[in-house]
């Protein structure tokens, strides 16, 4: 093992901010973190040890006590539980003799839930150590038993199981015209840098990501304080400017969306292609892709794109002859899906926990290594690849006054066509059903669980900024789905994702899961849905960042379209308690060995 | 002329580069802290000192103060939401105040008594957490810590040391100490670090120094932490 | 209002160790005023058995057997305004230290394995309340009205909130009346 780290470490050049992939590695190799390890990384990257084991952790993927030699995470995304997860995992559990969150006795296999995994058109889906498994059945449940007890490679493993399809229904704008090699970069420096970045202006092109703020002037700020006005931007030579990041943002975290796998898969040249003419413009050196771990069957297809690219001459030093030094690093997430929000990220990149960054200073001035970074999500920079070609008009006179363009939705559940869909802004929800096929409809989730859940009567709203805005997430429930399973999923979601730093989201969440727990397990009385209300009040005012301020959304937005849900669940007396008492008893009863009449209680007094 | 803020209608003076906090601090004005101190970089975690500036909801401690916010704090909808978050880090943890050393000096519970938090509200989480009594001189009670992150801040940036870090992520955060057996016995703590004193809750407390204090004089038993607080900026920390 | 409009209260300890009713006590003289103005139900400080109908329900003490939650359950019933007194009553306090150690561990350290133990066996005698798995604060349990914190409250901490339910005012603590300790 220390010859092992040592090289590991050696050949990442002894770069603390590398942390993230040496444990990736040594992950991978022992199945957990060994503390010989922690301490021989600790002196090899003079950090100190509790850095590394913070690190550890914070990220779902390490562990420091080990995992099975097959390590299997089942996704938890609401999808896979209407795919029949739970039946699935209770046969898987079974069939291999091991209980969920717990490593087998020999040490050959383990098993454990893990948050979305971004195959929700084609689950139940599963990681297989690190690798992606998608349409999970039980006859695929029985061979793999047997792969594994054979202990077989996972290379030899029947190459169907890691079958990733983009599943791609309807291109618009920009899937129908993708950008060949070069163009984006091409049409740039014929136009000029200043004019690009007009046209990105001209194109009112927003992020994709979900918060839609708009591209061109998160460019121009990165730069501001170097240019009085754009028009130098190409009178400075690459140089000698000061050092800026570019970021793609890759987390795709959000459950229910999948569109950034997607284009990853097929549209790779173009998003690195986006984020070289960012880089070019706001002059930076050196780009980072951020792909969440769930993708990391995605990483070698990657990094042989980024090979192809250098060799074409469109990535290294002296890009295209026009004195451009651009490249990009790929940096694997580690399941952890705060790690999305975009100072997150940067902290995770620079290989500590994923913990949200206090604003001001925002990335663009004080980013990555304190260095200003554009953080983008993938999506966008692919239509600012297609702008560049393109240009601004011919993206600006589609869409709605305020969402230009289109949106590519990842689109699942209750459906007969699930997959990509990519349509103006604008569409109604009405047209999106329509194409791909569901009937029955009883509500929707759009924008994942911190977006909103919108009932049968609001097919009439419009995709876009001003209406329903989503950074992709668009899940169908017919009428067989209840409501109050999914509010339950995605609030567990939320306090398990919760990374703990301030104080409204770290308690509240999980206050807020038992809370929505005791109501749905009867337990409620009176006075619950109102103190359940007014605790997602506090979380989404008082917590530090989105993912807190958004961890109510599946609450509120349904409480206030189905309040006779909750309260119908409440019994009409002025308390019960949100524990089951005379389970309490349980244990008593148990040493004791009674079980009387006196040893046992009921939930309330029974009037008499 | 000198530029100025308004916190709850009242106009204060700052400079650039002073936070909401600083400036309030300066100008006499409390706003409900725990993971802030003036000495350190500001963490921004416990959320005590939420203001909302000019209808957003800041962190008075980590958040500028620029020319044209007004400042709201002490409204009755955010003592409010202080109180319930205070209540939060009471059930979080497991806050046995009788029998605990720090009581009357303790931070967490003299806020708690400044937003006349009667009770825990929430359901009590009871988490299982220990106690390292290793060392000769400090104890650390893992059960009152807070994660404010002051003690490793002060390591960091006072003492040139790294004893402490906050790890794990949402409700299973906890902290850990830089030690190959994770005991404070171990490390190079020394009694006279920042980092031994800073604690504001009885998480971390130096042995045999306990009820040296009779009851009715200490701290917090006839002065409100708003007091104290001020008190200590005007005249200096300790 | 009970018998003379004078104020009923009905006090209870469960898992506590009736120090809060010591500390009531200790209002010294002034028990003579409130004498005046309240009469006792169901309480150590008299015989009654059962709680019949009251204005105020004080409870010291935290919840951990099946008896303390008859009695719990017979006070929320009877009393108007229910009081949970002192640190037991409102989070646990003391004897919910055990609730870090399983009731298994508990009960055979006691009554199996702990040292000068005889006759080890665990009592299973149908007449003794079960023991709960964790010891509860009152709010867990019942709807819980008022909250007077203290370990105990001050003696000032039960005549401020009496007289303030007295007087037809929403009972106020000021901050030297509020203590955890
Ligand atoms: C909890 C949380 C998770 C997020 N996850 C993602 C994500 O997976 N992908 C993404 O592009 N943006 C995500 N965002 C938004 C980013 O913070 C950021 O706004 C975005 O990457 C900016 O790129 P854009 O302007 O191109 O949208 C997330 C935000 C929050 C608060
Ligand atoms: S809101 Fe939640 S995720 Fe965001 S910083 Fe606070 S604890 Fe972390
Ligand atoms: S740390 Fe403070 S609040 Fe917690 S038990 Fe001690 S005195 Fe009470
Ligand atoms: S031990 Fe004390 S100072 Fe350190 S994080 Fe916990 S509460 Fe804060
Ligand atoms: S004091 Fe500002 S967040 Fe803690």
């Amino acid at each position: 093992m220390i010859h092992f780290v040592q090289d590991l470490v050696e050949s990442n050049h002894y770069l603390p901010t590398r942390l993230l992939h040496l444990l990736r590695e040594i992950q991978a190799r022992y199945h957990y973190i060994p503390n010989t390890a922690i301490e021989q990384l600790a002196e090899l990257l003079n950090i100190p040890r509790t850095h590394i084991i913070s690190v550890i952790e914070f990220y779902s993927f390490f562990h420091l006590t080990p995992r099975g030699q097959y390590d299997l995470l089942i996704s938890d995304s609401i999808t896979d539980h209407m795919l029949g997860k739970i039946p699935l995992l209770d046969y898987l559990t079974k069939k291999l003799e091991v209980k969920v969150g717990e490593v087998r006795h020999d040490d050959l296999v383990s098993i454990d839930n893990t948050s979305c995994t971004g195959m929700c058109d084609q689950g139940p889906a599963g990681l297989i150590n690190g690798y992606a498994l998608t349409n999970l059945s039980l006859t695929r449940i029985d061979h793999l038993t047997d792969l594994i007890n054979q202990q077989i490679p996972l290379e030899e493993w029947p190459s169907d199981y890691f079958l990733v399809k983009d599943n791609i229904q309807k291109k618009d704008l920009l899937l129908n015209n993708p950008v060949h090699m070069g163009d984006a970069l091409i049409s740039m420096f014929n136009r000029g840098k200043a004019e690009t970045l007009n046209e990105i202006n001209f194109s009112e092109l927003r992020g994709r990501g979900g918060a839609g703020y708009k591209t061109a002037w998160k460019w121009q700020l990165c730069c501001e304080n170097e240019y009085q006005n754009v028009d130098a931007l190409d009178n400075v030579a690459t140089n000698n400017h000061q050092t800026r990041y570019v970021v793609c943002n890759a987390d795709e975290g959000e459950p229910g969306t999948f569109k950034d796998r997607v284009l990853l898969n097929s549209y790779a040249h173009q998003v690195f292609e986006g984020m070289t003419l960012c880089a070019a413009i706001i002059g930076a050196e050196h780009g980072f892709l951020y792909l969440r771990g769930e993708y990391l069957y995605l990483y070698e297809k990657l990094q042989t794109i980024l090979k192809d690219r250098r060799e074409a001459g469109l990535l290294g030093k002296n890009i295209l002859n026009k004195n451009l030094n651009f490249d990009i690093e790929i940096c694997l997430g580690a399941g952890a899906y705060i790690c999305g929000e975009e100072s997150a990220l940067i902290e995770s990149l620079e290989g500590k926990m994923g913990i949200p960054r206090n604003r001001p200073p925002y990335p663009v001035t004080q980013g990555y290594l304190s260095k200003p970074t554009v953080v983008n999500n993938v999506e966008t920079f692919m239509a600012a690849a297609s702008i560049s070609v393109y240009g601004g008009e011919w993206f600006a006179k589609i869409g709605t006054e305020k969402s230009k363009g289109t949106k590519l939705l990842s689109i699942c559940g209750d459906c007969d066509r699930s997959g990509i869909y990519e349509y103006p802004f604008g569409t109604t929800i009405y047209t999106i059903l329509n194409d791909c096929g569901a009937s029955d409809v009883q509500g929707i989730q759009i924008g994942g669980p911190s977006g909103i859940f919108i009932s049968n009567h609001e097919f009439e709203r419009q995709l876009g900024f001003e209406d329903l805005a989503t950074g992709g997430s668009f899940i169908i429930f017919n009428h067989t789905r209840n409501i109050l399973d999914i509010v339950n999923n995605f609030t567990h979601f939320f306090a398990h994702e919760s990374c703990g730093f301030c104080t409204p989201c770290r308690v509240g969440t999980s206050l807020l899961k038992n809370q929505l727990n005791k109501i749905i397990d009867g337990h409620g009385s009176t006075g619950d849905v109102v103190a359940l209300e007014e605790l997602c009040q506090i979380i989404k005012k008082q917590s530090h960042c989105g993912l807190g301020q958004t961890a109510a959304n599946p609450i509120l937005t349904t409480l206030s379209r189905y309040p006779e849900l909750y309260q119908g669940l409440l019994k009409k007396i002025s308390y019960e308690p949100g524990f089951d008492l005379d389970e309490a008893l349980e244990a008593a009863r148990k040493l004791s060995g009674r079980d009387d009449t006196n040893a046992h209680l009921t939930q309330v007094e029974i009037a008499s | 002329m000198s530029k100025s803020i308004t916190i709850d209608g009242q106009s204060i003076p700052f400079i650039d580069g002073q936070t909401i906090m600083e400036a309030a601090t300066a100008a006499g004005i409390y706003i409900p802290h725990l993971c802030h101190h003036p000495e350190y970089t500001p963490h921004g975690s416990c959320k005590l000192c939420n203001v909302k500036v000019n209808g957003r909801v800041c962190s008075a401690c980590t958040f500028p103060a620029m020319e044209d916010q007004e400042v709201l704090s002490n409204t009755a909808e955010l003592i409010n939401d202080r109180q319930k978050i205070t209540q939060m880090l009471f059930v979080e943890g497991n806050h046995f105040c009788p029998s605990c050393e720090k009581s009357g000096n303790c931070q967490l519970q003299a806020v708690a008594y400044h937003l006349n938090m009667l009770d825990n509200y929430f359901p009590l989480f009871y988490p299982t957490r220990k106690v390292d009594a290793s060392h000769a001189e400090i104890l650390i009670d893992h059960n009152r810590c807070i994660f404010c992150t002051l003690c490793v801040r002060a390591s960091q940036e006072a003492d040139n040391k790294d004893i402490f870090a906050i790890s794990g992520r949402g409700i299973n955060k906890h902290l850990i100490i830089n030690s190959t057996s994770g005991l404070l016995r171990e490390t190079d703590i020394d009694i006279k670090d920042q980092a031994a004193h800073i604690c504001p809750t009885g998480a971390i407390l130096i042995k045999y120094t306990a009820y040296q204090v009779p009851i009715g004089e200490r701290t917090y038993d006839h002065t409100e932490i708003d007091q104290v607080s001020l008190n200590l900026e005007k005249h200096g920390h300790e | 209002m009970g018998m003379n409009n004078k104020i009923r209260i009905a006090t209870t300890s469960l898992a506590g160790c009736f120090g809060c009713h010591m500390s009531f006590l200790d209002i010294d003289e002034r028990i003579l005023q409130l004498a005046e103005l309240v009469e006792f139900d169901r309480s150590p400080l008299t015989d009654i058995e059962h709680c019949t109908n009251c204005d105020i329900g004080l409870i010291e003490g935290g919840v951990c057997n099946s008896e303390n939650v008859h009695v719990l359950r017979e006070f929320r019933k009877n009393c108007k305004i229910l009081v949970a007194v002192g640190a037991c009553a409102i989070n646990g306090g003391l004897p919910a230290m055990r609730n870090f150690i399983t009731l298994e561990d508990c009960l055979n350290e006691a009554y199996l394995s702990g040292i000068g133990v005889e006759n080890a066996h665990i009592p299973n005698d149908p007449e003794l309340p079960l023991l709960l798995d964790k010891v509860r604060p009152l709010h867990e349990v019942v709807k819980i009205d008022f909250y007077l914190p203290g370990c105990p409250p001050s003696a000032d901490v039960f005549w401020k909130f009496l007289t303030d339910i007295i007087e037809g005012r929403e009972p106020f603590l000021p901050y030297e009346l509020i203590h955890y300790d």
